[in-house]
């Protein structure tokens, strides 16, 4: 190859970084080899199971199907920037841990990234909705019962509504 | 008591919602040499040759190995407990390498390469020469006369067949006005799905070969990897990070012994093996395709008086488990439903096919499908009410098993049908749902379910458990029984805490990792087991270590051991309440005295040599649209007596995932393959339909909790249960809600268009004209 | 890591179509959606890519001179759904892309991707028959409008001529205005599949909304390529809005249709659905339109 590595720059979690990346890598490969992000998971590396999705531009990815070089410009968020500055969780990890929404924890990172996206929109999904949301990502642990029920609750508690369970 | 029981969070859960937890791939070095399995591309026939030519000229490739160059050794991979009594040991059928290829996706030869696109260009260029041999795909077709033969010491590919002979079928079923209800349920082969992949890296240290792997069974593989290589077993080393999901399929010896062979092929140097989902599906294990035919004689009444089930379980290319799946599928046919008079034959019978293993529910989900189906179907024959005739014929109060020695306890069945229908409005909706016209209908299905818990009397049953004091007054737990995302690491601690006398479950640190250098002998996680094994060898070890804290206790305070307690961390004296110091006091002191210096821990083995039975019921509520072939579960509840529970928001959430994969058994999971060429066709998360959270209701989960008298915990099995009576519940519903049986799974859209078609619910007018 | 032999990246149409040119063996890649995959099961590993998905000039939607929507070939569904010009005109297309795989899929997914892989079950495809969408190509010569029926020549291969891309995807006027339409999406699961077959219907009513004065419908997944279903239309053209109509409809959809039997689905089966689905989204398109069936 002429031409196999290209140096990059773009916003990860909020810091400017800067990368030569072989071309032939995935966003996946890059933040897990070069970055280190243990929280972008590999499940099945054709886009079908969301383990590897994170944030690009804000908007949900799976990073295994989208070429690192892509990322030139773009910012990035992974699970790994919602830690406060003093190591206090998010909202919404948390409430992963309050629904009891965590088992096996590998589909967990990529289902807290799209809640993110959920979250910040400030909208108020129905429940329908939030499923439809919340459907490009598998999990064979949950049932999704628990996931669902930390999204809505963070959503609602975000909204300051009351939280009613699902009809 | 005061921390079993409570819904308190999961220990991992921190890690895990941060990313930090560490699987496999996380702590693999990147400097490891990757491996790819070269597959075979036909169902069955020899490798004639191996051309690795041109894969060894891709730059980056370092070795190809092939059937010529692995031990000439047949290995089992079951993980099951060792028997040495070689007549219970599992079947040796398979080499790291195959030159006699069973299916299509077999282990034909291993690529070693730099990187992995160099890896997977050398597999494509490794050429394969073959003589084809005829394949079969069914296992009724598998067992007749000239059939092709998949493995050199079982002609007719029969693995084994077991009866059960009680009464006599034959005669009680000659009793004049019996009605005879003869029919056949098939399931279908589905695939654990776990998120994580199996994954697993090995190296050589300290003249060992040290295996990392993404398993449920360490202490199992490393058996099983000393067995494959004819090392001694001491010299393998295992160790098992977090894992994303195992259901089963980890509860085998997948690469590991490849992994390690190749390892130690090149001078120990880090070997890594990242098996793709395509592979997963096929390559590793499936759940056993079972075809049920069970001829019931029944009294207008609704008594059973004689009945026989046959089964045919689809074992594939290996023996994995074997028969003990489609033998624990016919144990439970006597006693679910107690006849006097039954006849039972199950047949494990290889086929060119994926190799069949464990899976969630060990043939129970299957066994409910045909077991359950076929209730209502009597009913139906009958017009009896099903919940009724369930109410009368399940197993009663006070059955006992002759072989486990089982005990019916309590009347589980009864009080969880109970609240299922409360909560579902079960009998006005069944009533209402009944002779509905039009193209959209409602139903609604009921079905119970027979579990048990661990596997003695089968298999030795065991644990292990190590315990360690810290200064602080805080205690490391050790067992061998794995955390695979069911919770266990949070139950042991619930149940450490309280057994030693500890304040709160989080002064008990669980060492999640199994490494078999150091944690203490355990069989790993399967059978629904590790709350209840835990719970005895957890009580036994808590209680040597409070022993040990206590006489520690008499002589730094002068009271005799029978009037000390360790209560909320503190050392308590038992006449007046009064705290005499604090555990952290007294570990610290103990550790560091000068004149009575101890290192406080226990250990202690427990062998269990008793079993459980784990019941309940599920019933879904469906809208079949007919027109458009489709079934969709509008409402469900599953409501299980599992005993005690040690903490019931984590036993709600297997409930759930348990839920969720029998609805995908039932609607909509199957892996297909090519009857011509025997080709996996739906390898991939896509094409095979596994449940996205659009796909289900609400999961309603509820318990009846009567404490099991033989655990010291009142525990016992749950993980596997919920999965194991959805399938029937729809199946049932769509019967309400249509009055067609439809006996092959899943109930998808394909096979109600042919049900559907078949029973004039469906007519294609330009069929009719035809 | 994907076994690609060369990247070739452009950020304008016009690096587009030089790399075009000077690499005819490359494979273009827009979200890469598909290619990367089918690189990853080694059917195009090994590959040049000439990589276009940073082209931004190509993203988004707009109404353009002639009052055709035009959709750039780089947007992505889930933006194509979102965007007020597609849910004022021609909403059903949004419904459509929004049925694609699930939220990351179709926020990599391009329209043009989705059309330019040549694949029956892609979800946008029968709808932008049934729409009779303009595919606008731009090569060294210029630009070139193909009728979408002619940009799909067989399973797999659409027309695109040696340095073109696919820039957009026009909508004409005369085929939107005063049109209301619905798409059926028959699949196992309700995400994350592909269609098991996939049925676009659209209506213009007559003014008293008891005619119909233009029926147009498209299946995916009936035949190789999407295609349009004539007999049905004529069936239904000029018809009074009636169950009789919606019935005969659906049937003349069997002399049009042409479904194999796969391991995916019988062809009775694929006629079945395809024969009730053309009366559902009939139905439903009239009562978008303001009548009644």
């Amino acid at each position: 190859m002429q031409n196999q590595y290209r140096e990059i720059t773009f916003n990860l979690n909020g810091k400017d970084v800067t990368r030569v990346v072989d071309c032939r890598a995935s966003l996946t490969d890059m933040l897990r080899n070069d970055f280190r992000m243990t929280s972008v998971k590999k499940g099945c590396e054709v886009g079908e199971c969301g383990a590897c999705n994170v944030l690009i531009d804000g908007e949900c990815f799976n990073s295994c199907i989208y070429l690192a070089v892509w990322a030139r410009g773009k910012k990035v968020r992974t699970l790994e920037s919602l830690l406060g500055p003093n190591g206090e969780l998010s909202d919404i990890q948390q409430a992963f841990i309050d629904e009891t929404a965590v088992q096996c924890g590998f589909c967990t990172p990529g289902f807290i990234m799209t809640a993110v996206e959920i979250l910040e929109s400030g909208k108020e999904y129905s429940d329908a909705e939030l499923r439809k949301l919340l459907s490009g990502h598998l999990c064979r642990c949950t049932g999704y019962e628990n996931i669902f029920r930390a999204v809505k609750k963070t959503m609602y508690k975000r909204l300051g509504k009351p939280w009613t369970e699902e009809a | 008591m005061a921390n079993v029981g409570k819904s308190v969070p999961r220990v991992d859960a921190f890690d895990k919602v941060t990313g930090r937890a560490k699987y496999t791939d996380d702590i693999c070095d990147k400097s490891a040499l990757i491996l790819r399995v070269v597959r075979s591309t036909i169902a069955h026939g020899y490798v004639r040759s191996v051309d690795t030519e041109e894969a060894l000229k891709v730059p980056g490739v370092v070795a190809v190995y092939t059937p010529d160059d692995v031990p000439d050794i047949c290995f089992p991979t079951a993980g099951h407990p060792w028997s040495t009594d070689p007549s219970h040991q599992d079947t040796a059928d398979r080499k790291l390498l195959n030159a006699h290829v069973r299916y299509y996706g077999d282990d034909v030869a291993v690529v070693v390469a730099e990187d992995e696109v160099a890896a997977a260009q050398a597999a494509r260029l490794v050429k394969v020469e073959y003589e084809e041999l005829p394949f079969v795909l069914d296992p009724i077709e598998a067992m007749q006369e000239g059939a092709p033969q998949i493995q050199e010491n079982t002609p007719g590919n029969v693995l084994k067949h077991t009866q059960i002979r009680n009464g006599n079928y034959e005669e009680a079923r000659k009793e004049p006005g019996l009605i005879c209800i003869d029919k056949w349920y098939t399931s279908q082969t589905v695939q654990h799905c776990h998120i994580e992949n199996f994954i697993a890296y090995a190296y050589e240290e300290q003249g060992k070969i040290v295996v990392v792997s993404s398993t449920q069974i360490p202490h199992i593989v490393r058996r099983t990897v000393g067995q494959a290589l004819g090392i001694p077993w001491g010299n393998v080393r295992i160790v098992k990070p977090y894992i994303g999901g195992g259901f089963g399929n980890k509860q085998d010896t997948l690469y590991e012994p490849l992994i390690a062979w190749v390892s130690m092929q090149l001078g120990g140097r880090l070997v890594k093996l990242d098996i793709p989902r395509e592979d997963t599906f096929v390559s590793n294990r499936v759940r056993h395709a079972i075809k049920f035919h069970i001829i019931s004689y029944v009294r207008p009444d609704g008594t059973y008086v004689a009945r026989k089930v046959e089964l045919f379980s689809n074992q594939g290319a290996y023996a994995s488990h074997g028969h003990s799946i489609v033998a624990k599928a016919m144990g439970c046919f006597p006693q679910m439903y107690p006849c006097p008079n039954v006849e039972g034959d199950a047949y494990t019978v290889y086929t060119n096919m994926s190799a069949a293993g464990a899976m969630r529910g060990y043939g129970i989900p299957q066994a409910m499908f045909a077991y359950e189906s076929h209730t209502d179907d009597v009913c139906k024959a009958l017009n009896i009410d099903p919940e009724e005739f369930r109410r009368k014929n399940l197993m009663p109060v006070g059955y006992t098993d002759g072989f486990s020695k089982n005990v019916n306890y309590f009347d589980s069945y009864n009080q969880c049908m109970d609240k299922a229908m409360e909560y579902m409005d079960y009998r006005t909706k069944f009533e209402a749902y009944k002779n509905q016209t039009g193209p959209i209908r409602k139903g609604i299905g009921l079905s119970c379910f027979w579990y048990n818990t661990a596997v003695w009397p089968i298999s030795l049953e065991h644990s292990s458990c190590r315990m360690v004091l810290n200064q602080d007054g805080s205690v490391q737990l050790q067992v061998g029984e794995t955390e695979i995302g069911q919770g266990a690491d949070t139950a042991y601690a619930q149940m450490a805490a309280d057994v030693i006398g500890l304040a709160d479950y989080t002064d008990v640190h669980v060492v999640s990792n199994q490494d078999t250098d150091v944690t203490p002998f355990g069989l790993g996680a399967y059978a629904s087991r590790q709350t209840y094994v835990c719970g005895f060898s957890i009580t036994k070890t808590g209680n040597i270590l409070r022993d040990k804290i206590l006489a520690a206790a008499n002589e730094l305070t002068r009271m005799p051991v029978s009037n000390l307690d360790i209560i909320d961390s503190n050392i308590v004296r038992i006449s007046d309440g009064k705290i005499l110091m604090t555990l952290a006091d007294l570990a610290t002191e103990r550790l560091y005295s000068l004149s009575a210096s101890e290192h406080i821990t226990a250990e202690a083995t427990y062998q269990i040599k008793s079993n459980a039975y784990s019941f309940g019921c599920c019933i879904a509520e469906v809208e079949v649209n007919i027109p458009m072939c489709r079934c969709e579960v509008k409402k469900i509840i599953n409501v299980h007596d599992c005993g005690s529970l040690i903490n019931p928001a984590l036993a709600t959430a297997q409930v759930h995932g348990g839920m969720s994969m029998g609805i995908g058994f039932g609607l909509s999971e199957e892996l297909k393959f090519d009857p011509k060429t025997g080709k996996p066709l739906n390898n991939n998360l896509l094409d095979y339909k596994l449940s996205t959270i659009m796909d289900h209701p609400h999961l309603e989960a509820q318990f009846v909790e009567n404490p099991e008298p033989t655990n010291p915990f009142g525990t016992k099995a749950l993980g596997e249960p919920p999965a194991t009576p959805v399938a029937p519940a729809i199946r049932n519903a769509i019967l309400n809600a249509t009055g067609v049986e439809v006996d092959s799974l899943p109930l998808n859209p394909h096979i109600l268009f042919k049900r559907f078609t078949e029973e004039g619910l469906i007519k294609d007018p330009w069929r009719e004209e035809n | 890591m994907y076994d690609i032999k060369e990247l070739y990246e452009a950020f304008t149409v016009e690096e587009a179509i030089a790399l075009r040119l000077a690499h005819p063996e490359a494979q273009i890649i827009a979200g890469g959606s598909d290619v990367l995959v089918q690189m990853r099961e080694g059917k195009r590993a090994g590959k040049e890519l000439i990589s276009i998905y940073l082209v931004d000039e190509m993203r988004g939607v707009s109404i353009d001179e002639e009052e055709n929507i035009r959709i750039g070939s780089l947007t992505s569904f889930s933006h194509i759904t979102k965007d007020p010009i597609i849910q004022k005109y021609i909403n059903v297309l949004g419904e459509a892309v929004d049925l694609v795989g699930g939220p990351q899929i179709r926020n990599i997914g391009t329209i043009g991707g989705n059309t330019c892989n040549g694949v029956t079950s892609a979800d946008s495809a029968s709808t932008l028959h049934a729409w009779e969408a303009v595919v606008e190509l731009t090569g060294p010569e210029g630009v070139r409008r193909v009728p979408i029926k002619e940009f799909y020549i067989k399973a797999g291969t659409v027309d695109i001529r040696p340095g073109e891309i696919q820039t957009a995807i026009l909508i004409p006027k005369a085929s939107y205005e005063n049109t209301f339409g619905f798409y059926h999406k028959y699949a196992m699961r309700n995400a994350m599949d592909i269609a098991t077959t996939g049925c676009s219907v659209n209506v213009r009513l007559s003014e008293d909304k008891k005619t119909f004065e233009r029926v147009r419908i498209a299946y995916g997944v009936a035949g190789p390529v999407p295609m349009r279903a004539p007999s049905a239309e004529a069936a239904a053209n000029g018809k009074p809005v009636s169950e009789e109509t919606m019935e005969a409809f659906g049937r003349a959809v069997l002399e049009d249709i042409n479904p194999r039997t796969s391991w995916r689905a019988a062809k009775e089966f694929r006629q079945h659905i395809a024969y009730e689905m053309a009366k559902e989204c009939l139905k439903e398109s009239v009562i978008r339109a303001g009548g009644t069936l």
